[in-house]
């Protein structure tokens, strides 16, 4: 579904991306881990047209995505969940949720999706005429992940979205990536947690300063030796 | 001060405010979503009288049609300063995006100068304007009236726009956060555009308006309105819509009536207004309506 070659970035004189290629199959959870500064959001934001590639070519669903903009890329069902969750805090719950949908105009679809998303988030739905930035950490990156399924995604971003949370939030973050799977939407997920990353990936990369060092299936990568000890605690 | 010249005064007061009211929406939109002072925006006002100006006097249009011609145009004008100044240098450091909105104000000012002459022009109103209502001892001309009610529908239609249409959601979204935006496929351009195209055209009428009631016009009429309606702006909050409608009263208001209590004074009616913005800046710099955001990371 999203395949994605040879590609070098550089960030105001730093070689962020040195060439990696990776791919992302189809109803699949894929994963990138990696420390701090390794690359993986610059990855996910070149992905989406936020950050220009120096040299190297990104396909989504077959074709060549270079001369789209972020824009063109959203409405082609790439969506993103941003680091950080990036929601509006001045705007309602509801607000935010009717931008995830702005590229749509199917009202009878956009009503079955948000009561999906009520499903899925419960607690929004309580909250839906709240300012974003009055809602809890948690509560903003349900909110963050309910805008992005707005968008109707057929690959789904996301990038960090454990940052910050309380561990009992971060399973159930990560049991709705499960089930946004299993309702048949890919998904390309970044994490520091790499623990609960791999444990939900189909196949994974360790990206390291700007380069994939090591792949394979997640619950392989969870055995990986190199990997329990520089990402898994030893 | 009698009760009937207070009263009069209140009219007067709130004409003069609806139309900075009417100016000082386009500062604060541009800058909700830019970050930019367009110090343009006076010229913009300025152009939206001579095009009805000419449109009368020319091309002998109705009054209805040349006032609609005029928004129109302005409006283009506005987008048009957008397109060619502003957008080329979206990227760029603020600095030069201000620069280049001085430098587009100096441009219309002197083109104004080249293409209609520098000799002021008397601008000539329907008679409809010039009626007085008498309500027992206060005189009420209809222009006044009339300002205030064709600006308060105009306030209330943006608001409309702002806060109950798609367009508008985009505009908050963009102000909030341009990159989340895009990645909610917004398309940042186009809503720019149509947010210079609402300021100017909001302009535009704020100067016709304006042209009914003071009738004359020259290439640097722009200067101390579009300064005034600035100052509102900021007043409000700048970036807040709601705070620039509500500034532009304030300054209006409290215009009018320096010079109502204290006639001897009214030589200083432009300084007072400089005064409230330093008062402003020293004192609650986020204005009467500034950001009161939380923002949670």
């Amino acid at each position: 579904m999203l395949r994605v070659e040879d590609l070098h970035v550089h960030y105001g004189g730093i070689h962020a991306l040195k060439g990696i290629n990776f791919e992302v199959p189809a109803q699949k959870i894929v994963t990138l881990i990696g420390a701090n500064g390794a690359g993986k959001s610059t990855t996910l934001r070149t992905i989406c047209g936020l950050v220009d590639k120096s040299q190297g070519s990104i396909y989504y669903e077959d074709k060549d995505i270079n001369d789209f903009d972020t824009r063109q890329r959203t409405i082609g069902g790439l969506v993103m969940v941003p680091e950080g969750r990036r929601i509006f805090p001045n705007l309602t719950v509801y607000e935010n949720l009717k931008l995830g949908a702005f590229k749509r105009n199917d009202t009878d679809g956009i009503k079955k999706d948000l009561k999906w998303v009520y499903e899925l988030f419960p607690r929004l739905e309580e909250r839906l005429q709240q300012k974003g930035g009055t809602l809890s950490g948690g509560e903003q990156q349900m909110l963050a992940v309910a805008r992005a399924l707005m968008s109707k995604p057929r690959l789904l971003l996301m990038d960090e979205p454990s940052l910050g949370l309380a561990p009992l939030l971060v399973q159930e973050i990560f049991e709705i990536i499960e089930e946004i799977n299993s309702q048949g939407t890919t998904i390309l997920l970044i994490e520091q947690n790499a623990y609960a990353a791999l444990k939900v990936a189909d196949y994974a990369y360790v990206l390291e300063t700007g380069q994939i060092i090591i792949e394979g299936p997640g619950d392989e990568l969870l055995q990986n030796d190199e990997v329990k000890k520089a990402y898994l605690g030893g | 001060m009698s009760l009937d010249i207070f009263l009069q005064n209140i009219v007067n007061g709130l004409s003069l405010g609806s139309l900075y009211a009417l100016i000082a929406i386009g500062y604060t939109m541009v800058y909700g979503i830019l970050r930019l002072i367009n110090f343009a925006h006076g010229e913009i006002f300025m152009l939206g009288t001579y095009f009805l100006y000419y449109g009368v006097l020319i091309f002998h249009l109705p009054w209805w049609l040349s006032f609609i011609v005029a928004i129109v145009l302005t409006a283009i004008t506005g987008m048009l300063t957008e397109r060619i100044a502003y957008r080329p240098l979206r990227k760029a450091p603020k600095i030069s995006i201000l620069i280049s909105a001085i430098g587009v104000s100096f441009f219309l000012q002197n083109a104004g100068i080249v293409i209609f002459s520098g000799v002021p022009k008397s601008f000539a109103r329907p008679e409809i304007f010039d009626k007085m209502f008498i309500l027992g001892n206060t005189r009420i001309s209809s222009i006044n009236l009339a300002s205030t009610f064709i600006s308060v529908i105009f306030l209330m239609a943006l608001l409309y726009v702002v806060y109950e249409t798609k367009t508008g959601l985009a505009m908050r979204s963009i102000s909030t956060d341009m990159e989340t935006a895009r990645l909610m496929a917004v398309n940042v351009d186009r809503t720019i555009s149509i947010t210079f195209a609402i300021g100017s055209a909001l302009a535009a009428v704020g100067g016709i308006l304006w042209a009914l009631k003071y009738p004359q016009i020259f290439p640097l009429m722009g200067m101390i309105p579009g300064l005034k309606a600035f100052i509102a702006a900021v007043l409000g909050g700048i970036g807040n819509i709601v705070g620039a409608m509500i500034g532009g009263f304030i300054l209006g208001m409290a215009e009018i009536l320096l010079v109502g209590f204290m006639p001897q004074l009214s030589g200083y009616r432009d300084a007072f207004a400089f005064i409230i913005l330093i008062l402003i800046l020293l004192f609650k710099p986020d204005g009467l309506m500034g950001k009161n955001v939380q923002e949670k990371v």
